[in-house]
C-alpha cells in the first residue's frame, strides 16, 4: 500500500492549488517564486571583526555630504520630518539600532550593496529604493515616497556613504539580524510573555504602547495601531527573535538566551497591529496564503486563543 | 449663581478635600520638605535639596522638582533597603514612615519639570560628552543617553529620570556609584587595593551598571559636563512639537 506522506499529498494537490492562484490572479508569473531570495549572509569567522563604516566626521564638507548628513537626519527623525510618509510611531532607526551602523540590526552597509535583488515579498526584483519603500509601507505603515523624492535621494545616499569599502554583492557578515535557530521544542506564547512584562515593559509599556516625550515617540510602539504593520519583516517571529536577541534590551544584546529571544518575539508577534496593506480580496485567509504561508514564522491568519491574527487595528 | 461665584466654591471644596487627604494619608509633603519628619533623624529635605527642590551641585545633592513621583518613592525605599548606598540618605529614608515619604515624592512630584529649550539638529564631535549623550558607544554596547532618557535627556515615563536639570557633581557621582571601582593589584612598593562594588544596584534590569562599568573617567566627567551644561528654560514644555534627536 502506497503511503500518503505529506510532500506525497503536497505534490498531489499542486497542481489543483497552481490553477487555483492563477484563476485567481492571472497577472501572477509563477516561474519567479522558483527564484530565490537574498542568500542568508555569512557567518563571521572566528576572530574577524565586522565592517566598520566610515565616521561621521569623514562627512565630506561639500553638497554630497549635505545629502548624506539629511539622510541621516530623516534616518533618526523619520516621522518628525518626514511625517507624510509615516503612518506611526516608528523611526528607520528603531530597528536599524545606532544609526544603521550596527551589525546584527540589520546595517545598511550589508543592505546597501546587495540590491538589485530579488524578493518574494513583492514578487520582483527590488532595487534599493523600492526596498526602503518598503519600509515606509510596512514597518512604518506609510506611504512609499516616489523614488526620485528627496526623502529617498537623501537616504540612499546615507546607506551609499555608509558602505564606502564595501566591495558590490558581496555578503557581508552582520547583515540583518543573525536569526537563532528554531529552539527544538519551538516557541511558548506565554513564556515569552513572562520575559516581556520582565525585561521589556519598563520601556515598550505593558501593553506595548512605546513611550513619548512629547510628539516625539522614545520608545517604540511593539503592537497596535502606531506599531509595524503585519507585512513588515518585523512580523515574523524568526526576525524579531534576531532583533531582539542581538539588540534588546538596550545595551544589553545577547543575553537573553534562543528559546527566550524566540518566545518574547512570539508574545509580541501574537498582538493585533495595522494591517497587512497587500490584504487580498479583504481576505485574511487568502493574504495568508499569498504572502504569509511561507514567509518564515508568522501568526498572520493564525487563530491564538480563539482569535484569529490579523484583523488589523487603526 | 454665575461661574464666577461658583469658582471659588470649587476650589474651596477641592482644597478641603486635599487637607482631607492628606489627614488620611498622615503626612503632608510640604511640611516634610520644609521642617523634616516626625522622626527628627529625618531631616527637612530643603536643607541639601534646596528652598526650590532645584538641589545644591556644591554638594552633589540632586534636583529632585518634577522628577516622577514613582521614581522619587522608588529611590527612598531603594535607600531604605540599601540598594542605594548613602550615609547621607540612607538613615533619612529609614526614619521616614510609607505615608512620608509617598507624600514627599508627591510634594516634589508636583513641582515644575525641567524643560529644556527644543533646540535644532546638534551635530556632536566624537570623543565629547555631547557624542556619548547623542550618539553612545556602540561598539562598547553604550547606547546614546538620550535613546532612554529621552531627547535633551528630559527623561522619560517613572523609570528614566531627567538629566537635564541636574549638576555634573551629582550625575558623575551616580555613574561612579554604578561603577564602582576595580580592585588594584599590588606590587613590591604599593599595597593591591580591594576592589569597591557599585554602591549602587537599583537601576532597573542591570540597564545602568553596565554602562557606567564600560565608561572611562574621562567620559564620566564629559557626559555630565554635557547635561550639567543645557540649562534651564521657563517656557512650559509643548507637547505637541517633536524633538530631534
Amino acid at each position: 500500500m502506497m503511503m500518503i506522506t505529506p510532500r506525497w499529498l503536497g505534490a498531489a494537490l499542486l497542481p489543483l492549488l497552481a490553477a487555483q492562484a492563477l484563476a485567481a490572479e492571472p497577472a501572477r508569473n509563477p516561474r519567479l517564486d522558483d527564484q530565490t531570495q537574498l542568500p542568508k549572509a555569512p557567518t563571521r569567522a572566528l576572530g574577524q571583526t565586522y565592517f566598520q563604516p566610515p565616521a561621521e566626521a569623514d562627512m565630506p564638507s561639500n553638497a554630497y555630504g549635505d545629502l548624506v548628513r539629511r539622510g541621516q537626519d530623516l534616518f533618526m527623525n523619520t516621522k518628525a520630518l518626514a511625517p507624510e510618509y509615516v503612518g506611526n510611531e516608528m523611526n528607520c532607526v528603531n530597528c536599524h539600532i545606532d544609526r544603521g551602523r550596527k551589525a546584527n540590526s540589520a546595517p545598511l552597509w550589508a543592505a546597501y550593496t546587495m540590491y538589485p535583488a530579488y524578493r518574494k515579498k513583492n514578487n520582483k526584483v527590488n532595487t534599493f529604493v523600492e526596498r526602503m519603500q518598503g519600509c515606509f509601507q510596512f514597518s512604518m505603515n506609510g506611504k512609499a515616497p516616489a523614488p526620485d523624492s528627496e526623502v529617498l535621494t537623501a537616504l540612499t545616499a546615507y546607506a551609499y556613504w555608509m558602505s564606502s569599502g564595501v566591495p558590490i554583492a558581496k555578503a557581508m557578515p552582520g547583515r540583518g539580524f543573525d536569526e537563532p535557530p528554531l529552539p527544538r521544542g519551538g516557541y511558548d506564547i506565554a513564556r515569552g510573555r513572562v520575559v516581556y512584562d520582565k525585561q521589556c515593559a519598563i520601556c515598550h509599556g505593558a501593553d506595548g504602547e512605546g513611550r513619548k516625550v512629547g510628539a516625539t515617540s522614545v520608545f517604540p510602539p511593539l503592537w497596535g495601531k502606531d506599531s509595524y504593520n503585519w507585512g513588515a519583516g518585523m512580523h515574523r517571529i524568526n526576525t524579531a527573535a534576531g532583533f531582539i536577541q542581538h539588540n534588546m534590551p538596550l545595551g544589553r544584546g545577547k543575553t537573553l538566551s534562543d528559546q527566550e529571544a524566540w518566545d518574547v518575539a512570539a508574545y509580541i508577534n501574537s498582538h493585533e497591529r495595522p494591517q497587512d496593506p497587500r490584504l487580498v480580496n479583504g481576505d485574511i485567509d487568502e493574504t495568508r496564503k499569498r504572502y504569509h504561508a511561507e514567509d518564515g514564522v508568522n501568526l498572520y491568519g493564525v487563530v491564538v486563543d480563539g482569535r484569529k491574527l490579523g484583523q488589523g487595528v487603526r | 449663581m454665575t461661574p464666577t461665584v461658583l469658582r471659588p466654591l470649587a476650589f474651596g471644596l477641592a482644597s478641603s478635600l486635599l487637607m482631607l487627604a492628606q489627614a488620611a494619608a498622615g503626612a503632608d509633603g510640604e511640611a516634610i520638605i520644609q521642617k523634616g519628619g516626625a522622626n527628627p533623624a529625618a531631616m527637612p529635605c530643603m536643607s541639601c535639596h534646596g528652598a526650590d527642590g532645584k538641589g545644591m551641585a556644591a554638594g552633589g545633592f540632586p534636583r529632585l522638582a518634577g522628577l516622577p513621583e514613582a521614581y522619587l518613592a522608588k529611590q527612598l525605599a531603594d535607600f531604605r533597603a540599601g540598594r542605594r548606598e548613602s550615609p547621607l540618605m540612607q538613615p533619612i529614608a529609614q526614619a521616614l514612615t510609607e505615608a512620608e515619604t509617598a507624600a514627599v515624592a508627591g510634594s516634589y512630584a508636583a513641582l515644575p519639570k525641567v524643560n529644556v529649550k527644543a533646540s535644532a539638529l546638534e551635530r556632536p564631535r566624537e570623543g565629547t560628552g555631547a557624542w556619548l549623550a547623542l550618539r553612545g558607544a556602540w561598539d562598547r554596547n553604550i547606547p546614546e543617553c538620550t535613546l532612554c532618557h529621552g531627547p535633551s535627556g528630559v527623561g522619560v515615563g517613572d523609570a528614566f529620570p531627567p538629566l537635564a536639570g541636574q549638576s555634573a557633581e551629582y550625575i558623575e557621582a551616580q555613574l561612579r556609584a554604578w561603577r564602582g571601582t576595580p580592585a588594584q593589584p599590588g606590587n613590591r612598593k604599593t599595597k593591591p587595593v580591594a576592589a569597591v562594588p557599585p554602591t549602587r544596584r537599583n537601576d532597573p534590569n542591570g540597564l545602568m551598571q553596565h554602562i557606567a562599568a564600560d565608561l572611562t573617567e574621562a567620559e564620566i566627567k564629559a557626559v555630565a559636563a554635557y547635561f550639567a551644561g543645557m540649562g534651564e528654560t521657563t517656557e512650559s514644555f509643548d507637547a505637541s512639537q517633536h524633538r530631534l534627536r
